[in-house]
């Protein structure tokens, strides 16, 4: 005979401002089996499991139904509650009165009636549970970072300097990711490059990491601490391990008129090339859509002049399998790009730019070698325009957020163009000035006030050209709505960070939860700030959401740490809500008729085949038997099965029905 | 299939032109524009800047008697009249009471399904396809396109070209040959209704607009809308002193300036109603 104890939680005012809890728990009291009902203020609080522990104790309890907020919140709360009153804590069950009750009705009868059959559902089912035991799977202690910018390379360098193994894959050419483009950073003005080269040679050189450039995930297979991932290292056509770095092949190359991606289109390179000088591997690949032997057939000139016999042409791509613990993404953003702006003639207009143009303008490696030089007539522009906000906070546009970083480098951009622009003019247009963050607001203040940037609160409505100038019409809101009309040399648009491209596919790839921004999802905003919500899979950096510097730093600390912590164990244990195939009467003997329908259906290639022996060691069938570690508990397989052999331990179809019975069954 | 057309009181007035070269372009298409059966005034600003229902209710009877009328899709040449009736049309979608109020006191039904089309898009959809085998004289001018407020605006109701960079005007026009520029002023404004109260204000907008067309070397201004082509046409006088400089480009219709590429005559597009005369045709 089932002992329930029914605790239903008030959470604050949470649940109680619409739901009667105390009518709750009498009802509950009422039930067959129910031993104890008790209502309380916060369960998950001390006392409160308190309260759980004791009743479990005092009237020896076989179930515990807790009727509060989401198991996502709390399960694990109670469920440990209970193991440590010495309850299984698989026969704790959690209904969420809260998410499924409370907050999505008013306060009425019928809202308490519904927490009602909430509770009686869970409590048919929870009589149902049987003792369950978790199940330990081993830790392969490597991790994966995905993306080489500063949050990958931060990432892999904590966890290789905790002594574990770190394979880092970077989808181009050299480690660096979008730092080693920018010029200076807020709020110190330290050179970008010089802050970043350091960290890159360092992850170049570490026994703890394997750097794959050049690379990108193809698969994803298994679970945490079990991963098995398939790299494709893209052909290079060139051999690292022969190339010496000469540079002989870009030099001679005769294909030069390039955009380079790393100078953002403003600058040119060759067809096999380094992305930029302190590249990381600092050996070239070859862009085959621009080559001249993979578009014709001809030229091979780099191979002529390469001394160590390096250049490999019409190698195809390869593939390596790792099995890793842990992966970390870091893949970053990207900024928006053309004809997001056609009223700002961006992509029309050579001399409207965006910020990270701007950025390879004023960097010193940069295609001007760090002078501001306009992009049309290589003119050093003496008025110059930044336009905040252009795409973010935008809902026309599709983009209501805030891009977070752009307030701090459009303040940085105007404070470097007045530094290397005597008597030049800088104006920048803004909706708010959001400078939260350490140093920040001095910053912004010091561009303001001593660099002398004029800030003109308002939007700009349109940019044309006219007579050689870009014309920007805009509104100055803090004089009453005034109409701005500024003769521009050069317009720089803080555009927005979106996610970078591939973002979707990849989170699909891995089966991590995405926004509709398609920037990756944390499993909690505030609480799991770099899990997922698939276990073993960590995010940092920007792809996120943007991020600075100094935030992208810390998520991918953050990440690392996750990472270390789940190496320090050898063993995991997961939540055994997994398939098993019955096992009726003895050993050998299942309903299981080994159709395999469930094979085919589990997404998640659980499913092994058995083969079961006589004595005589003859096969007698072959059934279906599920794999522990594999199994996510998705219940795929049940639904598939004709004999009704499969169930979900902790989810029979016993325990379902028991429910669906007890709200139709509603006295 | 019969299309509808509703002039408004614009194009029966002050713009009779508009009306005139819409219905001989279509003309010269083979395509037969039948004028809506009892229509009345869209209610323009006077209404919707008074009571709503009224401005609804106006719109709505318009629509409803297209309906009666058995059309699928009407063309509206009038920015004004065609932005009243879209946005009515989607208003009662969106509203059940409202719906239910202003079928009460219409007392005629609405489906709300009518196509409510502007000069661009059924130019786009009857002609734009077989322009090309029908130019006879290459519309070979420079021209600046002037969109003005209404055309494209809210996008929500409306879901008609770029807000801030409309582009079917300067389409259509590089389809009859002529050079359409970018320019700096497509979607400002030409003053509107200060038309009659405040010319000065009239002549400061619409100058600026006139002035960068003229500063470009554009030979006409496209334009699609009675109230922008009078603003930019009939109140040249004041344009002129307020630029201190006399300005003669023509704003003319796109229905002309398509009318004239195939073929259509001036008598017929109404030409010689324009105060400055195009000097080209």
């Amino acid at each position: 005979m089932s002992k329930i104890g029914v605790f239903v939680c008030h959470c604050g005012e949470n649940i109680s401002a619409t739901v009667d809890c105390k009518k709750v728990a009498e009802e509950a009291a009422k039930l067959t089996g129910v031993e104890v009902s008790l209502d309380y203020k916060y369960m998950c609080s001390d006392p409160g499991q308190t309260i759980i522990k004791e009743a479990i104790k005092e009237k020896g309890l076989t179930g515990v139904v807790v009727a509060a907020c989401s198991p996502r919140m709390h399960e694990p709360t109670f469920r440990k509650a209970c193991a440590e009153a010495g309850l299984n804590p698989f026969m704790c069950e959690m209904t969420n009165l809260r998410e499924h009750c409370s907050w999505v009705h008013e306060k009425n009868d019928q809202t308490t009636e519904k927490a009602i059959d909430l509770v009686r559902m869970l409590v048919e089912k929870t009589k149902l549970n049987k003792p369950l035991n978790e199940i330990k799977v081993p830790v392969s202690k490597k991790a994966l970072v995905i993306g080489g910018g500063i949050a990958g390379i931060q990432a892999s360098l904590d966890i290789a300097n905790a002594g574990h193994q770190v394979i880092l894959v970077e989808k181009e050419a050299s480690i660096g990711g979008h730092m080693s483009q920018l010029s200076e950073t807020f709020p110190t003005l330290d050179c970008s490059q010089c802050i970043l080269t350091p960290r890159m040679v360092e992850v170049a050189q570490h026994p703890n990491i394997t750097l794959y450039n050049y690379a990108e995930l193809e698969s994803l297979d298994g679970f945490i601490g079990n991963f098995k991932a398939t790299i494709r290292l893209k052909a290079k056509s060139v051999d690292p391990k022969a190339c010496t770095g000469c540079g002989a092949c870009y030099n001679k190359c005769p294909k030069k008129k390039i955009p380079s991606e790393f100078n953002e289109g403003l600058g040119m390179r060759t067809a096999i090339y380094t992305p930029f000088p302190q590249a990381v591997p600092n050996k070239p690949v070859i862009d085959k859509e621009n080559c001249n032997y993979y578009k014709n057939g001809k030229c091979k000139i780099c191979e002529k002049v390469c001394p160590t016999g390096a250049i490999e042409f019409d190698k195809p791509d390869e593939f390596v399998t790792e099995n890793v613990g842990a992966i970390v993404l870091a893949t970053g953003f990207n900024v928006l790009k053309p004809d997001f702006f056609p009223e700002y003639g961006y992509g029309q207009f050579k001399d409207v730019i965006t910020g990270l143009q701007f950025e390879r303008l004023a960097s010193a490696s940069g295609p001007t070698l760090g002078e501001i030089r306009r992009p049309s007539d290589g003119k050093v522009p003496q008025k110059v325009v930044f336009i905040a906000c252009a795409g973010s906070r935008d809902p026309a546009k599709g983009i209501p957020y805030c891009s977070k970083i752009c307030c701090m480098y459009t303040a940085k951009h105007a404070m470097l163009y007045q530094h290397k622009v005597h008597g030049g003019e800088s104006t920048v247009f803004y909706m708010d000035i959001r400078a939260g963050g350490k140093n920040y607001e001095e910053f912004v203040r010091r561009a303001i006030e001593e660099d002398g940037a004029n800030y003109v609160r308002g939007r700009v409505a349109r940019i044309y050209e006219k007579d050689g100038k870009l014309i920007v019409k805009g509104v100055d809101t803090l004089l009453g709505a005034k109409p701005v009309e500024i003769e521009a040399d050069m317009v720089v648009l803080a555009s927005a960070g979106v996610a970078n491209c591939g973002a979707e596919e990849l989170a699909q790839k891995m089966h991590v939860s995405y926004d509709p921004y398609k920037f990756f999802a944390e499993a909690h905003p505030k609480l799991k700030p770099v899990e997922t919500n698939t276990a073993g899979i960590y995010l940092c950096g920007a792809c996120q959401a943007p991020k600075d510097i100094p935030d992208t730093v810390a998520t991918a600390s953050g990440a690392a740490a996750k990472v270390i912590g789940l190496f320090s164990k050898d063993e995991l244990t997961r939540e055994p809500l997994v398939a098993v195939v019955n096992r009726i009467a003895s050993h050998d003997v299942s309903t299981c008729v080994g159709c395999f329908m469930c094979q085919t259906a589990c997404p998640y290639q659980a499913i092994e085949r058995e083969e079961v022996k006589n004595r005589a060691g003859e096969v007698i069938k072959t059934v279906a038997r599920v794999n522990p570690g594999l199994c996510q508990g998705c219940g795929t397989c049940v639904s598939f099965c004709r004999s009704k052999s499969i169930d979900i331990q902790g989810f029979s179809n016993e325990q379902m029905y028991a429910e669906v019975l007890a709200v139709l069954n509603t006295p | 299939m019969k299309i509808g057309f509703y002039p408004g009181c614009s194009l029966k007035g002050t713009s009779s032109e508009y009306a005139q070269s819409t219905l001989a372009l279509a003309k010269a298409f083979d395509i037969d524009l039948v004028e809506i059966t009892d229509w009345n005034c869209c209610g323009a600003t006077a209404a919707h800047n008074l009571n709503h229902e009224l401005a609804t209710a106006l719109p709505a009877r318009v629509l409803a008697l297209a309906e009666k009328d058995g059309l699928k899709e009407i063309v509206v040449p009038c920015a004004a009249c065609y932005n009243r009736l879209s946005v009515t049309q989607h208003e009662l979608n969106e509203n059940q009471d409202l719906k239910n109020r202003v079928e009460e006191i219409l007392e005629m039904p609405l489906s709300g399904n009518l196509e409510i089309l502007n000069v661009m898009q059924f130019i786009d959809r009857y002609i734009a396809g077989k322009i090309e085998g029908k130019v006879v004289k290459p519309f070979n001018h420079k021209v600046v396109c002037y969109y003005g407020c209404l055309l494209v605006r809210p996008h929500d109701v409306l879901k008609f070209d770029r807000l801030e960079d409309p582009q079917s005007m300067d389409i259509l026009m590089k389809k009859i040959g002529a050079d359409s520029m970018d320019w700096g002023y497509k979607t400002e404004c030409c003053g509107a209704g200060f038309s009659v109260s405040r010319t000065d204000i009239v002549g400061k907008l619409s100058g600026k607009i006139v002035k960068d067309a003229y500063d470009r070397g554009a030979q006409a201004i496209i334009v699609a809308c009675p109230m922008c082509q009078s603003n930019l046409d009939m109140r040249r006088p004041h344009i002129n002193s307020y630029l201190k400089t006399k300005i003669d480009i023509p704003a003319m219709y796109i229905t002309q300036a398509i009318g004239l590429a195939v073929g259509v005559s001036r008598e017929d597009l109404g030409l010689k109603k324009l105060f400055v005369a195009p000097t080209f045709a």
